[in-house]
């Protein structure tokens, strides 16, 4: 089953798990009454055609890899989400964060926020245009640093289809050292997190291009269509 | 059809979201006029320590609003009563707003609901609330404090807040 590749509340080689995961069994409820109902309404959250852009969001352009992130967004049949939101947020090429509790001594870069929004089209489809992240530094474990990566934010058209994860680049070598994306079980698991260099995507003289499909929960067993 | 694709795993929110997921008035997913309820709490973790890098997601029908804690790990929400759903194969929902809790260190969501003090015969028939062990219904319910109702997210350990299977 699929649940298996879900890392689990509890994985103690990511600190923080160890006294925020639940200790008592979750309640599971039938499908129906929970997973199939109706995800939240994000309309009010607020999506500017400009939010994908990432790079142009200042007076001038941030400093590091301009890249192009694009991808679907499927249901768990393989068919297209569309309309729905994705929001993501990222550090910056130096590996800092604007956030006021990232104290990492990288330097900010005033042209660049790292969060952007859009709606999928009707291929299902995002796109962001933005640098890529740096690696970073944090207090996990001696010597600890997490890989370059984008935090995504999902809703899809389910409760069960709410995701909430985060998308690393191929052939990093702070990979198999991470205790948050080795936190999911398999191999087969955490490929799914890590995007594709895509030269079609690249853009000539202009960005590199990495290719990310995002799978949601949700319409198990839907009867095929006719 | 070829084969199902595999779902994308899911990853920690981490710390560092508050200057993305936050939008103006994003809390308030009514007006405070007639009508409107003001839920406030903490989220806790197994020390009874206030959990400051988290971000909870509240909601039901058309309603949808979002709070990221502050360094108590306080929490508050606007939002209109949901009135009773209709029955439906026999069962008959009380009044309740979903509520979604991410924050660093949850590497997935947590889920549970929040149910209203004022719905005393509908909680008796609710059928989540039924499948709940007795002394840990009131995880769910939230309580009246003078004008507002208090909710706890009690993330482990004493008075453990009830959480759904994703």
């Amino acid at each position: 089953m699929a649940a298996e590749l879900e890392p689990p509340y509890l994985h103690p080689d990511y600190r923080s798990t160890v006294l925020r995961a639940p200790s008592r069994p979750l309640l599971r409820l039938p499908e129906e009454w929970f997973h199939t109902a109706p995800g939240p309404a994000f309309g009010r959250v607020p999506v500017a055609p400009g939010d994908a852009n990432l790079t142009r969001q200042h007076a001038g352009e941030p400093l590091g890899e301009r890249i192009i992130v694009s991808g679907r967004v499927l249901d768990g049949d393989g068919r297209p989400v569309r309309g729905t939101l994705v929001e993501v947020w990222q550090a910056n090429a130096a590996g800092r964060y604007v956030d006021a509790g990232d104290d990492h001594p990288a330097p900010l870069d005033p042209n660049f926020t790292g969060a952007g929004r859009c709606l999928t089209d009707g291929d299902g489809r995002y796109r962001f245009l933005t640098v890529k992240p740096g690696a970073y530094p944090w207090r996990n474990h001696p010597n600890a640093w997490r890989p370059a990566h984008i935090h995504f934010s999902v809703f899809g058209p389910e409760l069960a289809s709410r995701l909430v994860t985060q998308m690393y680049f191929p052939g990093d070598p702070l990979l198999p050292l991470d205790p948050v994306l080795q936190a999911v079980p398999e191999q087969r698991g955490r490929d799914l997190l890590v995007s594709a260099f895509d030269l079609e995507l690249t853009e000539p003289e202009w960005a590199l291009g990495y290719r990310w499909d995002i799978v949601l929960r949700g319409r198990a067993a839907t009867p095929l269509e006719t | 059809m070829g084969p199902r694709p595999l779902p994308t795993p899911s990853q920690t929110v981490g710390p560092f979201f508050g200057f993305a997921l936050p939008f103006p008035g994003d809390a308030e997913a009514a007006v405070l006029e007639t009508g409107a309820l003001r839920i406030e709490g903490q989220v806790l973790d197994g020390e009874g320590e206030p959990v400051a890098e988290a971000i909870l997601e509240a909601w039901q029908g058309d309603q949808f609003a979002r709070c990221r804690t502050d360094p108590e790990g306080a929490f508050h929400f606007l939002v209109s009563k949901p009135a009773r759903a209709a029955q439906a194969a026999g069962r008959r929902p009380a009044p309740h707003l979903e509520l979604t809790v991410f924050a660093r260190g949850l590497l997935r969501q947590l889920a549970t609901r929040i149910y209203f003090p004022d719905e005393a015969q509908a909680n008796a028939a609710d059928p989540v609330l039924a499948l709940i062990e007795p002394a840990r219904r009131g995880t769910l319910v939230a309580r009246a404090e003078g004008g507002v109702l208090h909710f706890d997210v009690r993330l482990q350990g004493a008075g453990e807040t009830v959480f759904f299977a994703l």
